[in-house]
């Protein structure tokens, strides 16, 4: 039945007149309600209702990535409805290469959540906070309205805050307390920064005002010093998110405690919220404020992807491991974007649906782990690789993944973002590249610990993965290789964005040049002297920024 | 002919993928002949190739298949590039690839996971294939982690001794050591020259400013120390003899240990543009490699570990002929030892297999009667790694040893000296081995003093019939630390009954031993016309090798050094092991012995200076941040106690709270709604 639902869809939203994003949004929103509005009696019904709306929405989306226009650098599939006349605020949706993806990769991630792991209890609840939780994600990464953007960016809070603080483990409430007010601070910067963005910069028809996010980009009125502020405030908001050191803190505890579906959306959706943040509301509202806090940002990303590693490798709980995991590849992501340069950015946007695909499945697996064993704790586990050869063999092609090794999916990202990255600030870069060892040293040591060796009396009989479960790592673990192998129809959807983004900076921003490679032509070489090449190339107070000929 | 280049990748790839998802279906021995037939297809393949190579302009040909990484100025593809170079390496690596794989189906008969060797097996000579043939750094690094991840696994194949998983993650570490340099290579690469694809940078090589130059070439070269084992990165090889044997030959010995080689010819235009540091860097670092595992090599006691070390030793001298600008020569060693060292290491393998899985040579002895085979071939593979002309060895070290002549007459002395230990400890290994009295089943000499003592001391104090047991659990489970956790299992110290071993392991020694004698003959130094291999290079090296001129008398002159070198060092061996002038102790130093400390020093600083700096770390990240964190909340209520009240029905109270919050929103939103 639901797949006839499902190809008919698929057809209407081929017709161009379809309002395909507003589709993405409302159709989760709409599950969520019904969901809520059933008997608490008939459980199954409301997890049914759950996978056919999430299906339909990643659909929807798949639909959405057939039909986008691979060559164009602008907002597709935009729809507009005035929603608050007096302040300027509509409801504005509308997809470029930079949140295709991202929306794409919710579509994909939260229907298989959901077949991943069910509720230990009240599932009415789960999946309507589950359902609304991919609404709001939908509608955060299509925005085109501040406002909006804002409203979708707080509600994803309230259902994570409820999936962790009911359906957790352990200290599940200090856990979801914590990440629900470390959020919600940081969103408090941001929402004062959009309101006197929206006051100051806004050219809207009622008395200046607008949230309109063209209308703001389009007028270029703020003095230098608001606009770096402003930046700050977004920055606060963005940096917690990611989660940027020193803020991280709040992941590894709502990671520990959080049920598997949603530790899956949690790290794979909502972190990313954080970086596409940074990267549409802060560089492109902000050009100048980027440039400047650049180095600092870089800082802090290369910070957290050692960091993040090292502390990752002292970790006695799985998910705990995970965790500060992430926070070493939203480095890297983050790194990118504030490389400034097409390769660093692309980099960064491709490391985000990466890190979606990579750390989502590696959160199943766990969750799978967990359904055996009840426990995270690795000296609890041993020798799982002899008892269940398959599990061991996906967890290896994930963790390959997750390292960075190349035909894998996440080297794409790290490597993009650290060429870029290297083109602009080398050191940093080079820096940053040791976070290569670390992963090594982390997740092996980790594989070591949990599957080599001997099996106890405890993990003696620990059954191999089902097929069910065979199933739900099917398409990720597909994705993993075939991003790997061919990344190409994935980078020339984003490049144009890229470059439209990277294009403005130059304009806006006095000054500035995007960093880029020599292209064998001039300064490197021996006829030219290495005078010339710095001069052109110090982009800003960077110290690093100089030739290799000093 | 040639535009099949991309099948020679593809057939051992399709292998791995048919048993990937049949293999446990097809089972042994079919699994076997599945991943031989691909790796002997592709070797088939690539003798066709070669063939086609001939007629290509400048023996050189590019095929790009697709675009693999586009993003802005970057572009890769997954594109080939067959030159002399890599047709040489190709070559090599199939043609031994598939008589390893050959030997494998007979070596790892009974295992239970034997299909799953055979698939990690094929995709070692898929990447190991990308490694070589990819036309860019990136489609390198490629093929140079894949290798490193099969090697990970087949080094930790018998995962569930905890040994072998930390020898395979620690060669997976080191290996990452150096993939650090190379990343940041491929990365200033790029920023050079707006390219990584050879056939696009290397050409304009010559005109790069000498600082880049040296830095690409250096960060290229601590990705070629980790990979090829050297100073101060070689401490992963020998432990990776934790796993079978046939991948300590083909892995560890033949083919991926030399791709840190590789990359280094093949960027040799890098190499040549930088500070001249640059190549005596690589030449001393080979130099003291070389000398430095030698000497450990000579006190090791298990068969494996000495030829690890062998190998160790060996790719010094590669590293030391590129060094010195003797790429060829490098290129030339490496086929040879590829030869002689897959050689020795299975001729090891079977007789660990006809040991039952003994690998202490200080238990073994006389075995040439038993074994003849495998004695025999082995015996060729000792003459060519000696240097004893005309063995293959002979000719390549004493390449190798010229052109360090050419480049500092120091270098050429500890090349000899090394040459001279190398003659002695493989003749120390032989002499054991397969000479001498038959040793087998008796515990080590230490080891049997040991029991010894002990026993008498128990005796003394008068509890005779424990003693008899506890000797017997004692010897008991030294056999099991001993034995692999392989099928056929040592079954006691009174039943070891050696024996040679099946054709499928005997075939790839005939075939080894054969061009391990003969290998020589690509490159004999007397004219032009001999210098096959030398010919053949020209197009890629020629042009930044060293050039000198080796007269007729300085040429004589140095190989009979050599040979006299090698002689001496089979003569003292001789004397101490077979004639036992000398108490082998004064050699086998413990100094020797531990490896000069610095596997331990590494080890030791890891663990603890290292492992406390992370401890510290995470420590931090607990205390300070996160406890400023949870500091800044706690303060913000009034303290810790009032905290649990708040904390009970939190959840309610907040749900009630949002849920207030969202209603109020949406009513505000609706009163302002123009739709």
């Amino acid at each position: 039945m639901s797949v006839s639902i499902l190809s008919s869809v698929l057809a209407a939203a081929g017709s161009p007149s379809f309002p395909i994003l507003a589709s993405l949004v409302f159709v989760p929103l709409v599950g969520a309600i019904l969901i809520a509005l059933m008997p608490k009696s008939r459980p199954e019904l409301s997890r049914q209702m759950a996978i056919i709306t999430a299906l339909l929405t990643g659909v929807l989306s798949i639909a959405l990535l057939v039909q986008f226009k691979t060559g164009e650098a602008g907002f597709q599939f935009v729809v507009q409805q005035t929603w608050v006349e007096s302040l300027d605020i509509k409801f504005f949706l509308g997809v470029d290469g930079i949140s295709l993806f991202l929306v794409v990769l919710t579509g994909i991630l939260f229907p298989i959540a959901l077949f991943a792991a069910k509720p230990d209890h009240s599932p009415k609840g789960y999946y309507a906070w589950l359902t609304l939780l991919m609404a709001g994600c939908m509608g955060a990464f299509l925005a085109l309205d501040l406002f909006l953007f804002f409203l979708m960016f707080e509600i994803t809070l309230v259902p994570l805050y409820m999936l962790i603080g009911k359906w957790g483990h352990g200290r599940r409430i200090y856990a979801a307390t914590k990440f629900f007010l470390y959020t919600m601070l940081g969103s408090a910067f941001m929402l004062v920064s959009i309101v006197t963005l929206a006051v100051l910069a806004g050219a809207g028809d009622n008395g200046g005002v607008s949230f309109d996010f063209t209308k703001i980009i389009a007028t270029d009125n703020l003095a230098t010093t608001t606009g770096r502020w402003l930046f700050l405030g977004m920055a606060i908001a963005f940096a917690v998110k990611v989660p940027s050191f020193p803020f991280h803190t709040w992941l590894p505890d709502a990671h520990t405690e959080a049920p598997t579906a949603g530790s899956i959306d949690l790290a794979g959706i909502l972190l990313k919220l954080g970086t596409y943040g940074f990267l549409r509301y802060g560089l492109e509202l902000f050009p100048e404020a980027t440039v400047w806090f650049a180095p600092v940002m870089l800082t802090l990303a290369t910070i957290g992807v050692v960091y993040g590693g090292i502390v990752a490798a002292m970790q006695r709980n799985l998910k705990r491991l995970v965790a500060y995991s992430s926070v070493a590849h939203m480095g890297f992501a983050l790194m990118g974007i504030f490389a400034l340069n097409v390769e660093g950015i692309e980099g960064s946007v491709m490391q985000m649906v990466n890190h979606g695909i990579t750390t989502g499945a590696l959160f199943i697996l766990l969750g799978f782990l967990y359904s055996r064993r009840h426990t995270y704790e690795i000296s609890e586990l041993k020798g799982i690789a002899k008892v269940a050869p398959v599990f061991a063999g996906v967890f290896t092609l994930v963790m390959l993944a997750s390292i960075g090794v190349p035909g894998l999916n996440g080297f794409v990202g790290e490597f993009l973002v650290l060429l870029g990255t290297f083109a602009s600030n080398r050191w940093w870069a080079v820096v940053a590249t040791t976070g290569v060892i670390i992963a090594a040293l982390y997740l092996l040591w980790a594989y070591q610990r949990v599957f080599q060796g001997e099996p106890d009396e405890a993990n003696k009989s620990f059954p191999d993965l089902k097929i069910s479960e065979k199933l739900v790592m099917l398409p990720l673990v597909g994705l993993i290789i075939f991003l790997g192998v061919y990344p190409k129809p994935v980078l020339d959807r984003i490049e144009p964005s890229v470059k439209r983004v990277v294009t403005r900076l130059e304009v806006k921003v006095e000054g500035f040049r995007e960093p880029v490679t020599r292209d064998g032509a001039d300064l490197l070489f021996k006829a030219g002297s290495s005078h010339g090449l710095n001069e052109e190339h110090s982009l800003r107070s960077n110290p690093n920024g100089t030739g290799a000929n000093q | 002919m040639v535009g099949l280049v991309w099948l020679i990748p593809a057939l051992p790839l399709a292998g791995f993928l048919v048993l990937v998802f049949f293999g446990k279906r097809i089972g042994e021995p079919r699994a076997g002949w599945i991943g031989t037939g691909a790796v002997a297809l592709s070797f088939v393949t690539a003798c066709i190739v070669f063939v086609g190579l001939w007629g290509e302009p400048d023996h050189t040909y590019q095929l790009s298949l697709f675009e693999w990484i586009p993003a802005g100025r970057f572009s890769v593809d997954i594109g080939f590039l067959l030159d002399p170079l890599s047709m040489a390496m190709v070559l090599f690596v199939t043609g031994i690839a598939s008589l390893i794989h050959l030997y494998s189906t007979g070596y790892m008969h009974g295992d239970s996971r034997f299909p799953l060797f055979f698939t990690y097996l094929n995709l070692f000579v898929f990447s190991m294939l990308v490694l070589v043939l990819g036309d860019n750094l990136v489609l390198t690094f490629l093929g140079w982690e894949g290798v490193g991840a099969c090697s990970y696994f087949l080094i930790a194949f018998w995962f569930e001794k905890d040994e072998n998983a930390s020898a395979g993650k620690k060669a997976f570490i080191t290996n990452r050591v150096g993939d650090w340099g190379f990343m940041v290579a491929i990365f200033m690469t790029f920023f050079a020259f707006g390219t990584v694809t050879y056939s696009e940078f290397l050409p304009m090589a010559p005109g790069l400013a000498q600082t880049t130059a040296t830095f690409i070439a250096f960060m290229l070269f601590v990705g070629a120390i980790g990979k090829s084992a050297q100073i101060p990165l070689f401490v992963w090889l020998p432990d990776a003899m934790a796993g079978p044997t046939p991948v300590s030959a083909l892995i560890h010995a033949a083919t991926m240990v030399t791709a840190g080689v590789y990359l280094l010819v093949r960027v040799n235009p890098i190499i040549a543009a930088s500070a001249s540091w640059i190549p005596w860097t690589i030449a001393i670092v080979g130099c003291a490699t070389a000398f430095l595992a030698a000497t450990i090599a000579l006190a090791q006691q298990d068969i494996k570990k000495v030829l690890a070390y062998s190998t160790v030793s060996q790719l010094g001298y590669m590293f030391l002929a590129v060094g010195v600008g003797g790429y060829t020569a490098a290129i030339f060693h490496m086929i040879t030892h590829a030869f002689f060292k897959a050689l020795l290491f299975l001729g090891a393998g079977s007789v660990i297999h006809g040991m039952h899985d003994e690998q202490d040579m200080r238990r073994m002895g006389a075995l040439r009667k038993i074994m003849p085979v495998t004695a025999v071939t082995f015996i060729i593979g000792w003459l060519a790694i000696a240097g004893v002309p005309p063995f293959s060895g002979f000719w390549s070290k004493d390449d190798i040893l010229a052109y360090a002549l050419n480049k500092s007459p120091i270098l050429y002395v500890i090349g000899l000296i090394t040459a001279l230990l190398t003659a002695f400890y493989m003749s120390r290994l032989v002499f054991r081995v397969f000479y001498g009295d038959a040793r087998w089943g008796e515990s080590a000499e230490g080891e049997l003093a040991n029991l010894k003592a002990h026993t008498a001391m128990n005796a003394g104090t008068g509890v005779d019939a424990v003693t008899g047991t506890d000797t017997g659990t004692g010897t008991g489970t030294d056999t099991d630390v001993l034995v692999d956790t392989h099928e056929d299992e040592g079954t006691g110290l009174s039943s070891v009954h050696p024996h040679e071993s099946k054709w499928p392991m005997l075939v790839p020694l005939v075939v080894l031993a054969f061009f391990a004698a003969i290998a020589g003959f690509l490159n004999l130094p007397f004219t032009d016309q001999l210098q096959f291999l030398n010919r053949w290079l020209e197009p890629v090296v020629g042009e930044n090798e060293a050039h000198f001129e080796m007269g007729g008398v300085k040429l004589t002159v140095e190989l009979l050094i050599s040979t006299v070198v090698a002689f001496s060092g089979i003569f003292a061996a001789y004397f101490v092991y077979l004639k036992k002038k000398i108490d082998p102790r004064r050699i086998e130093l413990p100094f020797f012995a531990n490896g000069w400390y610095i596997d331990q020093s590494i080890t030791a600083f890891m663990g603890g200076v290292g492992r406390k700096g992370f401890e510290l770390i995470a420590m931090f990240d607990k205390v300070v941040i996160d406890g400023a964190v949870n500091g800044v909340g706690r303060a913000t209520r009034g303290g810790a106690a009032r905290l649990r009240t708040v904390e009970n029905g939190y959840v309610r109270w907040y749900a009630l709270m949002i849920g207030v919050g969202a209603v109020l929103m949406v009513a505000f939103v609706l009163t302002q709604v123009s739709f």
